[in-house]
């Protein structure tokens, strides 16, 4: 694949997945004032999702988000930093898409299926 | 008299020992920045080089960093810069000083040859001519950024090509934008591919200092959006490998 259409297919996989974060940031936001405001312990919160497969979704969704679109954009600062793109730096930020989505996914599972591991 | 303090770069660039020197020119009314420069020229120092040639904001040759800014200087009044009677003349930023205030123009106008600015015809003469529908998508795009001259104040202006040399900057791809919105020309696919990448469209940040500070009110942040959703539509279908 060409530079040109990787980086093409990077700008558009950026775009989208911030799309995704940006609702969920805001549904994110607002679960978490509603829980606090509503005086709900941490035991009640894990009671409502674990278990839950809408929350399992909705954060698995999330995580997915998050592990696309940081390493794209930590890839364009580092590499501007740098003064030019390398292979290091795309393998570099690959393995960083899977410490998130690793990381993530490990922490949805413990709040939906009380398995951290 | 009434006088300016202007101080006006002369030599080469500044690790070459080039720097600012100091003249005072007669205030007069409705003068401009490039009646100054020409004072300077005809009156103190003919050593002084610069370019211009039309004086009305048609050629876009007399471009230089006014007071800290790109501007065209034979349409702009020194009271709108110099309120406090002193003025800084300096030659373009991010190209190479050749002397004084007059830069090195070839990387300039190179890059918007690497951006395939020129129109590549599908047609022949013996072809009738192509209707283009005024109201057209298409053709409001091209009227929006068509009316570059060429001066180089956004590529003076613009963060990203201080920073990435490569970089085509602004007015390249503002150009590839229109031929992009031209049904007639024959090298969509080589261009987006071209402007597409590290030193293309995708290394905008969007900090907009090129559309506020075109002369002629173009809007070449939005041709490079423009670029970014062709060259992700062309990655997707293909059309670019």
């Amino acid at each position: 694949m060409s530079s040109a259409r990787r980086q093409s297919l990077l700008w558009l996989a950026q775009r989208a997945s911030a799309a995704v974060l940006a609702i969920c940031v805001v549904v994110h936001l607002a679960t978490m004032i509603v829980a606090v405001r509503g005086g709900l312990t941490a035991a009640e919160i894990l009671g409502r999702t674990r278990g839950s497969v809408l929350w399992a979704a909705f954060y698995g969704v999330f995580v997915l988000g998050v592990a696309m679109h940081a390493p794209i954009g930590l890839r364009a600062i580092v590499a501007e930093m740098r003064g030019s793109h390398s292979r290091g730096i795309d393998m570099a930020m690959l393995a960083f898409a899977a410490v998130l989505l690793a990381l993530g996914l490990r922490a949805v599972a413990a709040v939906t299926t009380g398995r951290a591991s | 008299m009434n006088t300016l303090s202007v101080r006006v770069w002369r030599g080469g660039a500044a690790a070459a020992g080039g720097g600012f020197v100091s003249y005072e020119v007669p205030r007069i009314p409705a003068q401009t920045v490039l009646d100054v420069v020409t004072h300077i020229q005809r009156r103190i120092d003919s050593t002084l080089a610069y370019r211009f040639a039309c004086r009305v904001g048609m050629c876009g040759s007399c471009a230089m960093t006014v007071n800290g800014r790109a501007r065209w200087t034979c349409r702009t009044h020194v009271q709108t810069v110099a309120g406090d009677g002193a003025l800084e003349i300096a030659p373009l930023a991010n190209l190479p000083v050749i002397r004084d205030l007059v830069t090195d123009m070839r990387e300039f106008f190179d890059k918007w040859a690497r951006a395939k600015g020129q129109f590549v015809p599908t047609g022949t003469r013996r072809d009738d001519f192509a209707p283009i529908a005024p109201a057209s998508r298409e053709r409001r795009a091209v009227d929006a950024a068509i009316e570059c001259i060429g001066c180089a104040v956004c590529y003076s202006s613009c963060d990203v090509v201080g920073w990435n040399r490569a970089y085509l900057g602004p007015a390249a791809l503002n150009r590839a934008w229109t031929l992009v919105n031209d049904s007639r020309d024959g090298a969509h696919n080589e261009r987006l591919a071209a402007v597409a990448g590290d030193a293309g469209c995708h290394a905008c940040h969007t900090h907009q200092s090129c559309t506020d500070r075109c002369p002629k009110q173009l809007a070449p942040t939005a041709a490079i959006a423009g670029l970014k959703r062709a060259t992700a539509y062309a990655a997707m279908t293909g059309a670019i490998a």
